[in-house]
């Protein structure tokens, strides 16, 4: 026995709620975030990912709120993501009780923040974000660039060369989205995830795109991720965290079950 | 009423680490947060948490004088030693190109290198982030009480404790190569895992921490 690859379900969290809510049986208020965390702990998550899409500024006092209630109640490895531009944010973050944050958009424009970020916390708790999407043409070498405002604006950054630049600037771990899957059901991309996977030396979280138990195999298998992200088909009860770890197990991957 | 002060010297996680120790304390026990080597010395047991890199653990300690204050609780009463907060105790570290340590325990934290390898050959990421299984090498300690062995803890670190004693080792681990991941000796018990993020395992580690009585 070694070490696990995990299965991280991800809240999108407005004010917050749950975004959406979440169709578990037997839940009391399936728009609490911490009564969600709650069950996918009991569920045996590996970890939660807390995603604030809240814009407004006043709505970021719910959003610390809900993470100390949550850091009060769930016992395992909490990442806080959305709206971190900051050193404040993080320590902010971090002191509601976040183990990690996710730094996304802001270090595409200053990527110095992940090294200030990591030499005041520690690498352990820097997690780098990246939107990628896919930009070579059929026939073509692959090629991913990084992409910014839900997948809309190119910046011309390469994908991979940017995950290597965030490792040797401090990251602990990188959250990779494919952008092209995102939402589209048809798992994640493979190509990128693998990639960048075999080139840094850091965890990869592939993310984006997940509609069924093989795609999370394949995420681990072919993309070569340590651990894997998904939100619809845990949230709307497609499949129980248990039933996918069961899945993931009987075919070779190492999991905590 | 018992007492339990979880040392703040500016390089822990002291929210989890205390709510999860609230979370198993009886109505009896009250968990305290402290920098304040008085209020430490009057707690009943004391746990020391810790991350990020130990340069500046190390030096955070020394400036709050919290060096003295470990010194003085491991001599009377129990001490919790969690990630850095275990690492601080042994010898040495080669980490930020050396560093001394408190000399608590007899021993080296070292570095898991670049070019780490499972038995299969495949490569390794690091920091070794994620659950692994802890094998009990003394099922019989009272920590382990109604923990399986092989149970699987969360870990995150990049630097691992070699000890210098194998009757120190309560549990061990494999990333690469096996490691000490769950010291004791006499009031000391230290973990390089997180307890407070373990889910069941890990709180059940924390209860029976805070019932043993070395």
């Amino acid at each position: 026995m070694g070490l696990a690859k995990r299965i991280i379900p991800c809240l999108d969290v407005e004010n917050g709620r749950v975004v959406k809510g979440v169709q578990f049986v037997d839940i009391r208020d399936a728009g609490d975030p911490v009564e969600v965390a709650r069950r996918y702990n009991e569920a045996g998550a590996d970890e939660i990912t807390f995603l604030d899409i809240t814009a407004s500024h006043e709505g970021r006092d719910t959003t610390v709120h809900t993470v100390e209630r949550m850091a009060s109640e769930v016992f395992i490895p909490l990442t806080v993501g959305g709206g971190i531009r900051k050193v404040e944010d993080i320590r902010t973050m971090l002191n509601a009780g976040a183990d990690k944050v996710s730094i996304n958009t802001a270090a595409v424009f200053n990527p110095e923040f992940v090294q200030e970020a990591a030499d005041r916390f520690g690498s352990q708790c820097i997690v780098v974000a990246i939107d990628a999407k896919k930009v070579s043409k059929p026939g073509e070498q692959d090629r991913w660039e990084i992409f910014t405002h839900g997948g809309r604006k190119p910046t011309g950054l390469d994908a991979v060369e940017w995950a290597l630049k965030m490792e040797n600037l401090g990251a602990g771990e990188i959250l990779l989205t494919s952008m092209d899957q995102d939402g589209v059901k048809n798992g994640y991309d493979l190509g990128v995830t693998r990639a960048i996977s075999e080139s840094v030396s850091i965890p990869v979280i592939a993310s984006g795109g997940a509609g069924n138990l093989d795609h999370l195999v394949d995420g681990i298998k072919e993309g070569k991720a340590d651990a894997v992200l998904a939100a619809s088909i845990f949230h709307f009860g497609q499949y129980s965290i248990p039933e996918a770890k069961k899945y993931m197990s009987d075919r070779g991957i190492e999991m905590r079950v | 009423m018992k007492t339990v002060a979880v040392i703040d010297y500016g390089m822990g996680n002291l929210h989890s680490v205390s709510k999860a120790l609230e979370h198993v304390a009886d109505a009896n026990t009250r968990v305290m947060v402290t920098s304040d080597p008085e209020q430490i010395l009057t707690a009943d047991k004391a746990v020391l948490p810790g991350v990020g890199a130990i340069r500046d653990c190390m030096a955070e300690i020394l400036r709050h004088g919290i060096d003295e204050v470990v010194r003085e609780v491991v001599a009377t009463r129990p001490l919790l030693g969690i990630c850095v907060g275990m690492q601080v105790l042994l010898d040495h570290s080669e980490e930020n190109g050396g560093v001394e340590c408190l000399g608590l325990l007899s021993g080296d934290v070292k570095f898991f290198g670049k070019e780490l390898r499972d038995s299969e050959g495949a490569r390794l990421k690091v920091p070794h982030m994620g659950w692994s299984p802890v094998s009990q090498v003394e099922p019989s300690h009272p920590l382990w009480q109604g923990v399986d062995d092989n149970a699987r803890f969360y870990f995150v670190h990049s630097y691992y404790a070699h000890v210098a004693s194998e009757a120190m080792v309560v549990g061990r681990s494999e990333y690469g190569l096996g490691f000490d991941v769950a010291l004791g000796h006499e009031n000391i018990f230290a973990v390089q895992f997180h307890p407070e993020k373990s889910a069941a395992n890990g709180l059940q580690l924390l209860e029976n921490y805070l019932k043993w009585k070395p």
